[in-house]
């Protein structure tokens, strides 16, 4: 019998056959922990008797949730971790890089048939570099600090072939977002997801990056594209790895087969208080919008904001409704702001901020009030996601964002000339 | 568990919240050495330690269930509760007296023998080492790539 993808990463490190259903203690290649997970985890690394890490080489530490430190407790959290990476010999990236995924993905932390762990939720989208990669909690990372290895039972693999062109302002968060809802919250617990299909090989690094992402929402334990020419292009100049081929073999055994075709994707919104809640945008249009958020893990990259910028045009975003960008990193910035992006979101009216996760999750600012509604391009809009508990938060695309941000309220991209 | 007792870490403290909001009195009721028994994916919600710690502090050791959520059986686990699957654990009667046997791959209760799922070997190691903690106390490298069957 064949193998997927998961099973052949996990083979290749175990050195022996694996399959889906067995618990390895597997080697970690590396493990991120950022601003709010990482003190938990250190402490838990201690508790376990850790005195020092495993390889500090192997550890990427940066900072993106509460950044700068706006309370307190955040300041407080990041020195603590600052003098763990001084004690230990870990490179900090600190505040200067970004959102923890973004900055893991473009430092090369995550290759192709790689074990990457993160203490954070959508680890899961640096399978967009063919790499399996898994979220895990405070005392998983303390042990993986400890041994520089986790146990992992091997998940079975749902298989979802996407064929089929984008029609124009339509895109791979419309198409993830339409996925989320056909499969359901937890239509993929514990399960990888492997994106294939004509439209996953015809999309960037970007928008493999949109979709693995998600694959969390739909309780998936990992996402993953098998790595192509596309996949080794990104990785070459960042790690010296010679590319080999990693594909499910033709007779592996999934446990679910899905085909989606996006020849007639309309652009989606994930409507309150869940992700699966995906609906065409037109059954939501009109719906008056007091912020809009383009940014985050999700959608913080140049592509995106070069979407959202096509779709402004020379306009002005409304003076009725908020709009906060936020480039994931500080080399998604930088492109942004070269190709002249910034100067035309300010000059339109938004804000646009340093790299962090920002009002994704409610922390940091712009923070919603009783009643408020926002629309936002980020992964997640459960009840009190970004503020109050009587706040509601839709999903959606750049464009979509950036086309109701223009009137409002939620608006059809399509709609705009 | 209601969020507001995620800053609690005691977990005896924690014990006096279990269930709180579903079934107040079981604070008051639970033994030590208690089984909790329970239907399909228990522990749903959760991706906290907090609700595993809170049951070991009140001094139940085994979670009995037709299914678990994943992040809470992985928690279960790492604090050294011992989750087992059973697919006809609703037929298990509160006040039943349960015996476990894991090697044989059943549970006696009241005379009948159900059978239970076999629990990986490593995830046994973690549970009777008291947890993912107590576990790692004691070792200075892990076996890598260990295999169990499931």
């Amino acid at each position: 019998m064949g193998a997927t993808v998961v099973e052949k990463i996990f083979s290749m490190k175990c050195h022996r056959d694996v399959n889906a259903g067995e618990v390895v203690m597997a080697p970690v290649d590396n493990a991120m922990i950022h601003d709010i997970t990482g003190p938990l985890a250190i402490q838990k690394f201690y508790e376990m008797g850790g005195k020092r890490v495993h390889n500090p080489e192997r550890i990427t530490m940066l900072f993106d949730h509460q950044v700068p430190a706006d309370s307190l407790e955040a300041a407080e959290n990041q020195r603590y971790m600052r003098n763990f990476a001084k004690e230990q010999g870990i490179f900090n990236y600190d505040i200067r890089e970004g959102v923890c995924h973004q900055v893991t993905m473009e430092m090369g932390k995550a290759a192709p048939g790689e074990i990457i762990i993160g203490a954070d939720s959508h680890t899961c989208m640096y399978g967009a570099g063919g790499a399996f990669a898994t979220g895990i909690g405070s005392t998983d990372m303390g042990f993986a600090l400890k041994f520089g290895a986790l146990y992992f039972r091997v998940p079975e693999t749902i298989r979802v072939t996407a064929n089929g062109v984008f029609k124009k302002r339509v895109g791979p968060k419309d198409l993830i977002l339409s996925i989320a809802a056909d499969i359901g919250a937890d239509g993929a617990t514990y399960q990888a997801i492997e994106f294939v299909g004509d439209t996953i090989e015809g999309m960037g690094m970007a928008g493999r990056m949109t979709c693995c992402n998600m694959a969390i929402e739909m309780g998936a334990k990992a996402g993953i594209v098998p790595p192509d020419h596309i996949t080794w292009d990104y990785i070459r100049g960042m790690r010296n790895i010679t590319p080999f081929p990693l594909k499910s073999d033709n007779d592996a055994s999934f446990s679910e087969e899905r085909m989606y075709d996006v020849t007639n994707l309309s652009p989606q919104v994930a409507e309150p208080h869940n992700v699966d809640l995906g609906v065409d945008v037109t059954k939501v249009a009109g719906k008056k919008i007091d912020q809009v958020f383009i940014g985050s893990c999700t959608n913080g990259r140049f592509e995106d904001f070069a979407e959202a910028a096509e779709v402004l045009g020379d306009r002005k975003f409304s003076d009725t409704t908020r709009v906060i960008i936020i480039p994931a990193s500080r080399q998604e910035y930088l492109k942004t702001l070269r190709a002249g992006l910034i100067e035309r979101f300010v000059m339109a009216g938004a804000l646009v901020e340093a790299p962090c996760c920002g009002p994704c999750m409610g922390g940091a600012f712009g923070l919603l009030a009783p009643g408020e509604v926002s629309l936002s391009t980020s992964n997640r809009n459960f009840k009190g996601r970004q503020g109050s508990t009587e706040a509601s938060v839709y999903l959606c695309s750049p464009a979509t964002a950036a086309a109701s941000g223009i009137y409002g309220e939620i608006t059809d991209p399509r709609e705009v000339e | 568990m209601p969020g507001r007792y995620l800053s609690i870490y005691d977990p005896h403290e924690l014990a006096t919240h279990a269930f709180e909001g579903i079934r107040d009195e079981f604070a008051l009721e639970v033994k030590p050495g208690d089984i909790i028994v329970a239907g399909k994916n228990f522990g749903c919600g959760s991706s906290r330690e907090h609700a595993p710690i809170a049951l070991k502090g009140a001094g139940i050791t085994i979670i009995i269930a037709e299914s678990f959520a994943r992040i809470f059986y992985r928690n279960a686990v790492n604090v050294g509760l011992l989750p087992v699957v059973c697919h006809e654990a609703g037929s298990i009667v509160e006040g039943n007296s349960v015996m476990v046997d894991l090697t044989g791959g059943h549970l006696i209760v009241e005379g009948k023998t159900l059978p239970v799922a076999p629990i990986p070997e490593f995830l046994m190691k973690i549970v009777t080492s008291g947890g993912l903690v107590e576990y790692a106390l004691g070792l200075e490298e892990v076996p890598v790539c260990t295999a169990s069957h499931r």
